[in-house]
């Protein structure tokens, strides 16, 4: 493969973000044997992967669409596992969703039943024993479903060194270049970009700019609905390994499908490879405003300690907040957009982003390279938000 | 005092030099004025180590500054004893946030920080000083091998000294008190080693290093030095640290006017105690947390940018001292008053009036002249410490010190090669990013230690690549760090450690009314939150000790 460096190359595909899912898109397109420029305003993984907890899940998805696509990235997760080694921190931890009360426990296992039909790998457990599988977790919760697919990776490591195979296959990465405008022939096709480090010509570019992807949009006459949805999160002073698996509690998939734009709290707890405890997550809308909410990281705490009440005696070292791509019906835009041939999107994946990086990196490999898709796509096509705002 | 209903009119941050004459001067006014500081006493980074030396050792009076300290002290206890001045000692402030037209002081306390206190006041002065600047060299994390300003607390603490023959090594004129300090505890100084060559840059013939003579106590220390035959080496560094468990030597070598070694000049010289000090960090989180502008200081670090009286960009909040750079205790003092001044004008909106009357013509055009000769000694104090800071400078060739195993952060423990691969490799360029690659700085010192180096290190790889050599050395013409790293490296939304129970405090949650939609829906369950409900910290309503609050109850106790 003929490595480029200079500017104005000529490239397959040019990538329009460094984060986790720009670089799964720059990883399958340069194992098909695509070059590929990846650009980025800032550097790599500064984006929201740069604020996210790494979770790979399936048990917070619905059956449906993103649930499919959120099996296939499980399994190509494990794949990139495999390949990139302990660089990237993959644990397969399982994940565990408790439920406080009797009918919380009804709609989880309900939920569990759905996503059994699915493929999904589900174990309920009882009350009593939760604490076989969370020794330390509180006596109080009625009960839970173990999802042993559930993993967890290090998305900045991820995204870092799945570039890093990029490069070596002769991708090339360009950090402190902002694309400013997407070029376009007589005809609308795309033709390339032109960036604050100069131009670049490519007959496909991919829109991977997460939460910014709307204004990436844009550039191209193109329009995308998506829009900041902040999250906090607390990070403990490294502890004792006391928590095995992610948990969290059965609210979080009813905020995770919900749009309200005041805040909504779930609580999601895990142990990392460095010892501290992440505690999350709370979803708000409020723009692109970083102050600190102390009433938004007091809930999640006090959440957190419910479920691991000897998280009271811990110690808080920081805290940090991030903005996911939200789109209104809380799925992906992945897909060639109509109205601009040669643009491909791969954004707004809100707080799934790092889970759902691989299938979607696959599948816009796929199309970029004329191949069909893994998955059908249609349900994250760019214009169902044109179908509904015709419903109303 | 300092609930919403009554706030105080100032809170201080810290109770050195600049705190407290700040604090005096805005009470002397009638303001009333909350003092926080993390210390048990009073009297900030040199004077509160003097004052236990003062009752362990006998009389240093004869020490610069002593007797200001002592007047300070007698008008500080007056204000506390007059309920002019309320004194929080041993506790943290961890976060300063606006609140309307007041700001939240947050802050803990007492055994195992298990107080929680929160202040309203209309306006905060950040008087936190500054920390030890550190910069990483192989062996430097051994036991036996401190900061200076480490070394002088562990003194005070333990009342025995961490070793018995000491190298006093890094830059700076604050070498000299350390090795001051270690010789009055009968500690045998064998070499102060100061990287700089003050000698050679200002071709001055004295003994010691020419940019401390003007320092009113540093003919103090030198005779100290001569008659304990101290050996004062320049333009030479402590480059590397040796020994099995603990620290049984150290390597000095010459080196150039960047740090670079001169190859073949290292020697051993034995020791069991080794202090650094590259100079001082300004605290500036709070700040930072308030919103507060910064820049880079003369030193090369991050300070809080102020007008002439302490005004940050931030309308109310207040910085000096050496949260606006580090400039000595004089001039820490000198800005605690004007800013204490610029508190009582910007509060009272307009003349500063006397306690509580009413200010006459005479007595203005009298104040308006006291703070011009304040400000012109400023400017002063401001240059000179700017010269200091100029001839003690931190120069690139220290990175070619480090192996790629010596540990940049130890407390995440991240040797310099895993710095390197992140920004050589992995696509890193700022510190954020190496933050996120690496992990330095996100261990429990948040930074402190080695956010000076980290920073350091980013910014001679960005000049390299910049260069456009792909330069191989790890060198650059670039001896600065970057204020975007020095942020990335000093924001800490967290200003230390707070107990989960007292964040888990904030949550105000009332039951919700309705039901939540989806599988979550649990309408029938007591909200687990609810229970942990800890008592109001002080927010609204009047506490019973106003404004403090124990870590309320766990989860247990209320029985979800
Ligand atoms: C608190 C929090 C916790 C989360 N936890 C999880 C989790 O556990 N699991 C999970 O799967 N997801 C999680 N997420 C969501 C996840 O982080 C995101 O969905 C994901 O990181 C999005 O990745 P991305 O590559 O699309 O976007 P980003 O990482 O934001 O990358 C987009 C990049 O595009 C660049 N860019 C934008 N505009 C331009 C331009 N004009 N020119 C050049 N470059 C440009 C940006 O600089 C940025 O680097 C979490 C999010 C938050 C906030
Ligand atoms: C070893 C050593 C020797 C020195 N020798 C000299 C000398 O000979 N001559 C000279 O002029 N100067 C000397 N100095 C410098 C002098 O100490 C400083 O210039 C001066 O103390 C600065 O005053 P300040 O009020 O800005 O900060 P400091 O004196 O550092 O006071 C800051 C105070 O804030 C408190 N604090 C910090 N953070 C928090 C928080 N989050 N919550 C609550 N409280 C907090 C600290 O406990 C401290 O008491 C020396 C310093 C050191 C370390």
């Amino acid at each position: 493969m003929q490595h480029y460096s200079r500017v104005g190359a000529a490239f397959d595909a040019i990538v329009i973000g460094a984060g986790v899912v720009g670089a799964c898109c720059a990883h399958y397109l340069s194992a098909a044997g695509a070059s590929v420029a990846v650009l980025d305003r800032g550097w790599v993984a500064g984006g929201t992967t740069g604020a996210g907890e790494g979770n790979i899940l399936v048990s917070d998805k619905q059956p449906g669409a993103e649930l499919e696509l959120a099996l296939l990235s499980n399994r190509l997760w494990r794949e990139l596992g495999s390949q990139l080694g302990e660089a990237i921190e993959l644990e397969l931890k399982g994940g565990l969703v408790v439920a406080a009360s009797a009918s919380a426990l009804e709609a989880l296992q309900s939920l569990a039943r759905a996503q059994r039909a699915c493929g999904v790998e589900t174990v309920p457990v009882a009350g009593p024993e939760l604490a076989e599988s969370e020794p330390h977790i509180s006596a109080r919760l009625c009960g839970g479903i173990l999802y042993p697919e559930d993993m967890q990776v290090q998305p900045m490591l991820a995204a870092a060194h799945l570039l890093a195979a990029a490069r070596r296959r002769g991708a090339e990465l360009r950090t402190g270049c902002e694309v400013t405008e997407i070029s376009r022939g007589s005809d609308g096709r795309v033709t390339g970009v032109r960036t604050s480090a100069g131009s670049f010509s490519a007959p496909v570019v991919v829109n991977a700019a997460g939460t910014w992807g709307g204004a990436v949009a844009a550039l191209a006459g193109s329009a995308l609905p998506i829009l900041p949805r902040r999250g906090f999160i607390v990070v403990t002073e490294p502890l004792e390994p006391l928590i095995r698996h992610k948990v969290y509690t059965a609210e979080y998939v009813a905020n995770v499908a919900s749009s309200d734009e005041g805040l909504e709290v779930s609580t999601v707890v895990e142990g990392t490879r460095a010892g501290t405890v992440l505690i999350g997550a709370t979803r708000e809308r409020v723009g692109f405003d970083r102050s600190v909410s102390w009433e938004a990281i007091g809930r999640i705490v006090a959440g957190a300690i419910t479920v691991f009440p000897f998280l009271a005696e811990a110690r808080a070292l920081r805290t940090y907040s991030g903005f996911r791509p939200y789109c209104p019906d809380h799925l992906p835009v992945i897909g060639p957009d109509p109205r601009v041939p040669g643009l491909i999107h791969a954004c707004g994946h809100e707080g799934a982003g790092i889970g759902l990086a691989a299938a979607s990196g696959l599948v816009v490999a796929q199309l970029a390279t004329g191949r069909p898709t893994e998955l059908p796509l249609h349900p994250f096509a760019v214009d169902r938000f044109d179908e509904m705002s015709v419903r109303g | 005092m300092a609930t919403a209903e009554h706030p105080v009119d100032l809170a201080v941050i810290g109770a050195g030099p600049a705190g407290l004459a700040a604090s005096i001067t805005a009470s002397e006014a009638g303001l009333s004025v909350l003092v926080l500081d993390m210390a048990e006493r009073i009297g900030g980074q040199y004077w509160r180590h003097q004052q236990d030396e003062t009752t362990e050792r006998g009389d240093r009076s004869h020490r610069h500054g002593w007797s200001t300290f002592v007047g300070l002290r007698t008008s500080f206890d007056a204000h506390v004893r007059a309920g002019r001045i309320a004194h929080r000692a041993s506790h943290t402030v961890w976060s300063v946030e606006r609140a309307g037209a007041l700001f939240r002081v947050h802050a803990i306390g007492g055994e195992r920080d298990r107080l929680r206190y929160l202040a309203h006041a209309r306006a905060v002065l950040v008087a936190t000083g500054a920390h030890d600047r550190q910069l990483p060299f192989p062996g430097w994390t051994l036991p036996g091998v401190m900061a200076g300003g480490g070394a002088q607390s562990l003194l005070k603490g333990s009342g025995v000294a961490p070793g018995r023959r000491a190298v006093v090594a890094g830059t700076g004129p604050f070498l000299l008190p350390v090795a001051d300090t270690l010789l009055m505890a009968g500690v045998n100084v064998v070499e102060v080693v100061e990287a700089n060559a003050p000698l050679r840059m200002l071709g001055a013939p004295a003994a010691i290093p020419a940019g401390l003579v003007k320092l009113p106590e540093a003919a103090g220390y030198a005779r100290r030095l001569r008659e304990h035959r101290v050996r004062v080496s320049t333009a030479q560094a402590v480059v590397a640290a040796s020994g099995q468990e603990r620290l049984s030597a150290v390597t000095v070598a010459r080196v150039d006017e960047r740090w670079r070694v001169v190859a073949g000049t290292e020697r051993e010289v034995r020791c069991d105690l080794l202090t650094v000090g590259f100079g001082f960090t300004p605290q500036v989180e709070l700040a930072l947390a308030a919103g507060c502008e910064t820049g880079i200081g003369s030193d090369g670090s991050l300070v809080v940018s102020t007008d002439s009286a302490g005004r940050t960009s931030v309308p109310g909040v207040y910085a000096a001292g050496e949260t606006t750079g580090v400039g000595g205790a004089d001039l820490a003092l000198l800005e605690g008053r004007l800013c204490g001044a610029a508190v009582i004008q910007d509060l009272r909106g307009g003349a500063a009036t006397g306690r509580g009357g009413r200010a006459g013509v005479g007595e203005r055009i009298e104040r308006r002249a006291r703070r011009r000769a304040l400000e012109a000694r400023r400017r002063s104090l401001l240059s000179f410490a700017a010269a200091v800071n100029g001839v003690f400078s931190i120069k690139p060739g220290w990175e070619e010190w480090l192996d790629p195993e010596t540990l940049i952060c130890r407390c995440e423990e991240v040797p310099y090669a895993r710095i390197r691969t992140a920004l050589d490799e992995l696509g890193a360029g700022d510190a954020r990013t190496v933050k996120l690659l690496a992990r330095p700085g996100m261990g429990l010192c948040q930074g402190r230690i080695c956010g000076a180096a980290v920073a350091r290190l980013v910014a001679s790889r960005r000049t390299a690549g910049e260069a456009g050599s792909g330069a191989s050395v790890g060198f650059s013409l670039a001896s600065g760090a970057a204020q975007e790293d020095l942020i990335a490296l000093s924001r800490r939304p967290l200003g230390s450690p707070v107990p989960l129970s007292h964040l888990a405090a904030f949550d105000t949650r009332i039951p919700p009314a309705a039901d939540p939609p989806g599988p979550g829906k649990a309408g029938d369950r007591p909200d687990p939150v609810k229970c942990g409900d800890p008592p109001d910290a002080g927010g609204a309503g009047d506490p019973p000790d106003p404004g403090e609050a124990d870590a309320g109850p766990t989860l247990g106790e209320c029985g979800v």
